[in-house]
This record gives structure tokens, C-alpha cells and sequence, in this order.
């Protein structure tokens, strides 16, 4: 048990080493450390990032969804009301139109009895005259009488 | 088993460094071979993962050596609170080192001590923290460090005042000055004589396991090294707490 130069020996072999390691064993490996902390930390700023924007398009599409069926009820009721009204409509239209088609037929059917009137006059006075021509043949002369025939045959029509 | 000498024999065999040299300038080769040889398997592993460190997915060796790197770097920011940097890589390479020399206990006594003496080597000490030598070789670094340090941060004046007139004030001087000086000089010492006295101890106990009958050997053989194993990364980190909590000190200025 003795001190001796082997004590030096040692120093020197310590001091390389410490000097080696100190150059080049730490710093590239504390550097890596370093490194992969710092990415780590971004991927889970990353990450908690991504969630964040996930609620916001959720809440986003939520919106938008609201608001698309709003609109859509909004349409349906319009959509209704309009076809309430297009039934209105053709109602009213319909009931005009046969108002108008019963107006036509009752002044058709009122000029027709005018004709029939009109033709029944001639034919019951042409009758009458010709019922009175025979009748009177032989003893009233026409051309005498003419005058009374045409004034009957006027009040006739 | 060398047989000669008895039991004695045995144990001044195992606890014999081969050495070559005269008094001071003899060379514990065994001492200076394994360290140096574990210092270079440290330095590999670690380059190794260095050069391909990445931040991507760390394999198997990137996560045992970046394991290693925060747990020192952990201790080192528990108790220093200034930028330095020399002290992490420097308590990294004193703990690997430590516990791989420390590590070396675990080998079967006989084992390299056997191959070597096939190789014509007499004797063999596998383990470097069992030679005081190299125990000291650290603690002596450390106690320059602490020494290079208090004078960078409080400069050779704060220094002189530090050692001069504290704890008892400048009246009186010398006695705060023999005070500091057993103080600074306990360090190094206590630091190496731990380190060195534990594993000593260890190795001796494994050396007289190795003497008794082979059926009892694993009665007691395993249960120590089971034991061992907590003793060597305690003693090593024991060493490293120590050297970061006394550059601390030296960083601190009053």
C-alpha cells in the first residue's frame, strides 16, 4: 500500500478522460436531449393546437348547420304559403272562369231565345198572314188592304 | 490457487499490484492497465452514442448512455447552481468510471489473476479502486479542481480571506488557518480512503470466500456479491455527489 507514480499515471489518464468526455460525449448528447424536448413540446402544442381547431370547426359546423335548417324551414313554410296561395289562386280562378263560362252560356242561351223569338215571330206572322191571306183570298183584295196587313203584321212582331 | 504460504499467502498474492519501478517511481501496471482499459471502453460506448445521438427514437445505447447523462445532470443541477462546463461531463466520467473499476470486484477472484499468470504475470490486481493509487489519483484532481476554482470565483484575495478569517473571525488568523487547511485537506482524503476502504473491504471478503471449502463458497459468495452490487454504484455515486457538492462549495462566494 503504497503511494507512488502510479498516482501520476492515474491524474493523467483521469484528466483525458474528463477532457474527452467534457469535448465530445456531453455536448452532442445534451444537445439531442435538448432537442427532443423541444420536440416533444412542439408536438404537443401541435397536437392541443389541433384539438382547439377541431372545436372550432365542430362549433363551426354546428352554425352552419343550424342555419342550413333554418333556411330549410324557412324554404318548407314559403314553400307552403306559396302553394296555399297557387290553390287560392286557381280557386278563384277556376270559380271566375266558371262565373264567365255561365255568364257566356246564359247570354248565348238569351240570344238564342232572342233568334227563337225572333224566327217564331216571323214564322207565326208569316203563318197568321198566310192564314188570313187564305181566309180573306176571295174577298179581301190585297192590294186594297195592304196597308192593314203590314200594320198587323208590324204589331205581330 | 496459489497454495504457497497457506491462506496467507494467498491473500498477500491477490493483494500484491505487479508493479515495475523503484520506491516513488515504481508502476502498479495492473492498476494503470485496467483502468485505462476501462476508461477506453467508457470513452467508445459513449462516442459511439454521441456521434449518433439524434432526437429522433433512441435505440437501446443512446437510451442507456442519455439514462446515465440526465441522471448526472439531474445530481449536478440539484446542487450547482452556477454555469460551468467542466462539472457534468466531469462527474459523468467519475461515476462510469468509478463504478466499472468498482465493477471489476464482481469478477471471480481467480479469474484474471489466473490468465495472467499463464501469461507469466505474477501477480494481479484486477480491481483499480482497490489501489490507494488510483482512489487518490481522483480525489487529488477533484482537490486541485476545488482549489483552481475557489481562486477563479472569489479570487486569490477571497481566497486568502476565506482560508484566514473564517470560521472565527481575522483575530484569530492562524488558528482559522490551521482549521481550513485540515478542512480542505479532509477532502481529497476522506474521499479517496472511502472509495478505497470499501471496495479493499469488498475484495478481501471475496478473497476469503475463496479460501473456504467450494460448497460453501456460493453460500457466501453469492449473497456478498448480491450486496456488492449495491455497494459499488453506491460508492460511485457516492464519489460523484461528493465532488459536485464540493465544486459547489468552492463556486460559492460569502
Amino acid at each position: 500500500m503504497s503511494i507512488n507514480a502510479t498516482l501520476i499515471g492515474q491524474m493523467i489518464t483521469f484528466t483525458l478522460l474528463v477532457w474527452f468526455t467534457m469535448k465530445y460525449v456531453w455536448p452532442p448528447i445534451i444537445a439531442a436531449l435538448e432537442e427532443r424536448k423541444t420536440k416533444i413540446s412542439e408536438g404537443l402544442a401541435a397536437a392541443e393546437k389541433g384539438q382547439e381547431e377541431i372545436k372550432l370547426a365542430e362549433k363551426k359546423a354546428k352554425g352552419l348547420l343550424k342555419e342550413a335548417k333554418e333556411q330549410s324551414a324557412e324554404i318548407v313554410s314559403a314553400a307552403q304559403k306559396r302553394a296555399n296561395q297557387l290553390v287560392e289562386e286557381s280557386k278563384d280562378q277556376a270559380k271566375k272562369e266558371g262565373e264567365r263560362l255561365l255568364e257566356a252560356a246564359k247570354a248565348q242561351i238569351e240570344q238564342e231565345m232572342l233568334q227563337a223569338k225572333e224566327s217564331l215571330r216571323k214564322e207565326v206572322s208569316s203563318l197568321a198572314l198566310r192564314a188570313a191571306e187564305q181566309i180573306l183570298k176571295e174577298e179581301i183584295d190585297k192590294a186594297k188592304h195592304q196597308d192593314i196587313l203590314s200594320k198587323a203584321a208590324d204589331q205581330l212582331g | 490457487m496459489s497454495t504457497e504460504g497457506g491462506a496467507t499467502g494467498y491473500i498477500v498474492h491477490h493483494l500484491t499490484p505487479l508493479s515495475v519501478g523503484e520506491g516513488f517511481w515504481t508502476l502498479h501496471l495492473d492498476t494503470l492497465f485496467f483502468s485505462a482499459f476501462l476508461g477506453g471502453l467508457f470513452i467508445l460506448f459513449f462516442k459511439t452514442v454521441a456521434e449518433r445521438a439524434t432526437s429522433g427514437v433512441p435505440g437501446l445505447a443512446q437510451n442507456i448512455a442519455e439514462t446515465l447523462v440526465e441522471f448526472v445532470d439531474t445530481q449536478v443541477k440539484d446542487s450547482f447552481h452556477g454555469r460551468s462546463p467542466l462539472i457534468a461531463p466531469l462527474s459523468l466520467t467519475i461515476f462510469c468510471w468509478v463504478f466499472m473499476w468498482n465493477a471489476m470486484d464482481m469478477l471471480p477472484v481467480d479469474l484474471l489473476p489466473m490468465i495472467g499468470s499463464l501469461m507469466g504475470m505474477e501477480y494481479m490486481r484486477v480491481v483499480p479502486s482497490t489501489d490507494l493509487n488510483g482512489t487518490f489519483a481522483l480525489s487529488i484532481s477533484v482537490f486541485f479542481l476545488i482549489f483552481f476554482y475557489s481562486i477563479k470565483v472569489k479570487g486569490l484575495l477571497g481566497f486568502a480571506k476565506e482560508m484566514t478569517c473564517t470560521p472565527f473571525g481575522p483575530k484569530m488568523m492562524p488558528f482559522n488557518l490551521l482549521l481550513k487547511t485540515v478542512e480542505e485537506l479532509a477532502k481529497p482524503i476522506s474521499l479517496g480512503l472511502r472509495l478505497f476502504g470499501n471496495l479493499y473491504a469488498g475484495e478481501l471478503v471475496f478473497i476469503l470466500i475463496a479460501l473456504l471449502p467450494p460448497v460453501v463458497q456460493p453460500l457466501l459468495g453469492f449473497p456478498w456479491a448480491v450486496f456488492h452490487i449495491l455497494v459499488i454504484t453506491l460508492q460511485a455515486f457516492i464519489f460523484m455527489v461528493l465532488t459536485i457538492v464540493y465544486l459547489s462549495l468552492a463556486h460559492e462566494d460569502h
